[in-house]
């Protein structure tokens, strides 16, 4: 299932090096395609109506992160920065995740590929379907019933980082709606039967 | 795509012999075991219903790529369609789902206090789901339909508006089949708990095969009655 989707990304960057250089280290995953290279911040908002993007890789210093806030954040693309020296936490927390320039191949596309809440296959990487510790906090928040802008202040993160979180817990639990996973987690002494009621 | 598997004038014991499934519908129809070798017709002139409706819905039970032709869906079947759509809605209460909620209680029992009770907590905010999305379509949408069909005066309600409503329910019953799959503890009630399975899975069934009629039978229906409605003229 996972071997036919292809996902559409779009690169916002202004730099050749990079733009050439992430294409080829991305060519052998035929599952990344690029769709579109937008070299400055300001076309950023059109090119994305027209586009639907999957996801966005993202120099931080093209675009003010505070036009980033989706209309829609079901429909909103995960969005990744790229990262070529320190980058203020505050930018950060707009971004699911960050690839820095000396990541290797095989970590961008893992970092893609968490982004993008894609299934990994069985037994090839090192996550299972285990929660991951972050994931279970954020099941806790979910289970108490805050919705996704607070749970992202709760946490620091952004609200696209809370979504892909969430896609990740369902995925991986295969439970969907609020009071299902309100159960999951009392099954699994993540949080107290007191804290729900 | 026509389909000539059941007619009118089949035996309805031949009927249950291609596809058992169809037993549920009967008593949605009225009908009761006991009919010897009398036909399709002959059983459902016995309970005023139109044979060409049973047909359908006997159709859309057995084949999932079945849409019936606009031409066949007729004003005549609205009343039918609508007693079929309510007497299934007190089916689904009344049988599957207090089953389902016995045994998904009993099994819940067996688990320690705090945990039996988000179960049941569950359970019951599934339930009312259903029970307030059936209460919503007898009081909103059927007297709609009604009014629709007898050419009166409508409020500003339009079937559009209908459509979107199933997914809450569909998501909740998934989740219940991974909670007693995957989360409930290993050994609690193995066997109960298959048994429980096998009836929601049966649910899921029958409750895609009742959105089936809605969407492919109620609601070309009842556009077919708006347009006509708008122009005045009859369908």
């Amino acid at each position: 299932m996972a071997g036919n989707k292809t996902y559409k990304i779009v690169l916002i960057e202004s730099s050749p090096i990079i733009i050439q250089g992430i294409q080829e280290l991305l060519r052998p995953h035929r599952e990344f395609s690029f769709i579109a290279v937008v070299r400055k911040g300001k076309r950023y908002a059109e090119t994305l109506r027209h586009l639907s993007p999957d996801l966005l890789l993202v120099n931080p210093q093209l675009l003010d992160s505070r036009q980033m806030q989706p209309t829609d954040p079901a429909e909103a693309p995960a969005v990744i920065a790229l990262s070529y020296q320190y980058l203020h936490p505050e930018i950060l927390q707009h971004y699911n995740t960050v690839i820095d320039i000396n990541d290797d191949r095989e970590t961008i596309v893992r970092k893609l590929q968490q982004a993008l809440a894609i299934p990994q296959p069985a037994g090839e990487t090192n996550e299972s379907n285990e929660l991951s510790v972050r994931e279970k906090e954020i099941l806790v928040s979910v289970a108490k019933g805050m919705i996704n802008k607070e749970i992202a202040e709760q946490h620091h993160i952004s609200v696209h980082t809370v979504i892909t979180h969430r896609k990740n817990i369902t995925r991986k639990t295969g439970i969907k709606s609020i009071s299902g996973l309100t159960v999951f987690a009392i099954l699994n002494n993540l949080i107290e039967m007191s804290e729900v009621e | 795509m026509k389909y000539l598997v059941f007619t009118p004038e089949m035996k309805l014991a031949d009927v249950i012999h291609v596809n058992y499934k169809l037993l549920l519908i009967l008593p949605r129809f009225g009908i009761s075991l006991g009919f010897g070798d009398k036909t399709v017709r002959e059983c459902c002139t016995e309970q005023g219903i139109r044979p060409d409706f049973f047909v359908m819905a006997c159709h859309l039970y057995t084949f999932d790529d079945y849409i019936p032709a606009k031409d066949e869906i007729i004003r005549e079947m609205v009343d039918d369609l609508i007693r079929y759509l309510k007497h299934s809605h007190s089916y689904y209460l009344e049988n599957p789902v207090a089953a389902i909620r016995e045994q998904f209680h009993q099994i819940a029992l067996q688990s320690d206090p705090a945990h039996s009770k988000i179960l049941h907590r569950f359970f019951e905010e599934y339930k009312n789901e259903l029970i307030n999305h059936f209460r919503y379509e007898e009081e909103v949408v059927f007297p709609y339909i009604r009014k629709v069909a007898n050419r009166e005066e409508a409020d500003s309600y339009k079937i559009d508006m209908f459509e979107e409503n199933h997914s809450n329910i569909e998501e909740k019953l998934n989740d219940l089949k991974n909670i007693v799959i995957k989360y409930l503890p290993e050994k609690t009630a193995g066997t109960e708990r298959i048994r429980l399975l096998f009836d929601i899975f049966q649910l899921e069934e029958d409750v895609n095969r009742h959105t089936l009629i809605e969407n492919r039978v109620l609601i070309p229906l009842v556009h077919k009655l708006e347009k006509g409605h708008g122009r005045k003229q009859n369908v």
